[in-house]
């Protein structure tokens, strides 16, 4: 096993993992926690697809940004043990499990359809020691990518004013 | 080198472990932290078709989901909070008429 495939398995069982304290923790301190997890592996998992930036976007408005606000909601609404009361196995619980699995299975099934010989084109050399750098992505986003990138943040400021409007008990 | 299926894969697991929590869950805000999971689900499948076509435009989807989720989670924390501040609770299976 070479290095990568070490790290790949090493952050792919800590996002699982993690993923999996999300939905079983009791209480949502407990939940958020383990999501800020799921989010640093991966942070590495992209880093292993040489998307750096993305990387750095990711701890930075995930784990920094938005995490802080779910625990600011979280306090403010002194939420302690709301996690699972009453019978742990009920219909809606079954079929959301089996709904989740048989979705699980198809996705599954496609991914193995893909050609095997696909995986991951080797790029030129000078190609490669710029893939994913804030620099080239900076190029495309002023470039081809412009109009959604402007679209965007008149959707931030759309969600700062609508974020306010509907939480505030009166204007 | 790991081959880009396991990244698939990987990102399909977690999609399904995101939905399984939002059908299970009864705190609205474990639902929105299962929907953040679902969505970087949709960032990790962005990122590892780039990486496999060697083309960046994925990077940048992946960079306009971030943007989005960050907008979702205030908008969403929002309604949390309203919902909370006029039925005193944020159990899924306690809120079930629109009116109040």
């Amino acid at each position: 096993m070479t290095a990568q495939e070490v790290l790949f398995w090493l952050f792919a069982a800590g996002t699982v993992g993690s993923a999996a304290g999300v939905i079983a923790a009791k209480s949502p301190i407990t939940s958020a926690m383990s999501l800020v997890a799921t989010f640093f592996f991966l942070a590495g998992i992209y880093v292993l697809l040489w998307a750096h930036t993305i990387a750095v976007l990711q701890v930075l408005v995930y784990a920094g940004a938005i995490m802080v606000l779910f625990l600011f909601v979280i306090m403010l609404l002194s939420l302690t043990d709301t996690g699972l009361k009453g019978p742990r196995l009920t219909f809606g619980r079954i079929v959301g499990a089996l709904a989740a699995a048989g979705l699980l299975a198809v996705l599954v099934a496609s991914i193995r359809e893909l050609p095997t010989d696909q995986s991951a084109v080797d790029l030129p050399p000078a190609q490669a020691a710029t893939f994913g750098s804030l620099h080239e992505l900076g190029k495309l986003l002023y470039g081809t990518w412009l109009l959604p990138f402007e679209a965007v943040s008149l959707l931030l400021l759309v969600a700062i004013v609508g974020a306010v409007v509907v939480a505030k008990p009166r204007i | 080198m790991v081959p880009i299926p396991h990244y698939l894969t990987l990102a399909a697991v977690l999609f399904c472990m995101g939905m399984l929590g939002v059908l299970v869950r009864r705190n609205a805000l474990v639902v929105f932290m299962c929907i953040e999971l679902m969505l970087n689900a949709a960032n990790l499948t962005f990122l590892a078709f780039a990486r496999m076509r060697g083309d960046l435009s994925g990077h940048l989807s992946a960079f306009f989901i971030i943007a989005v989720a960050a907008a979702e989670a205030a908008i969403g924390l929002a309604i949390v909070i309203a919902v909370f501040r006029s039925r005193g609770t944020v159990d899924i299976g306690d809120i079930k008429t629109l009116k109040h």
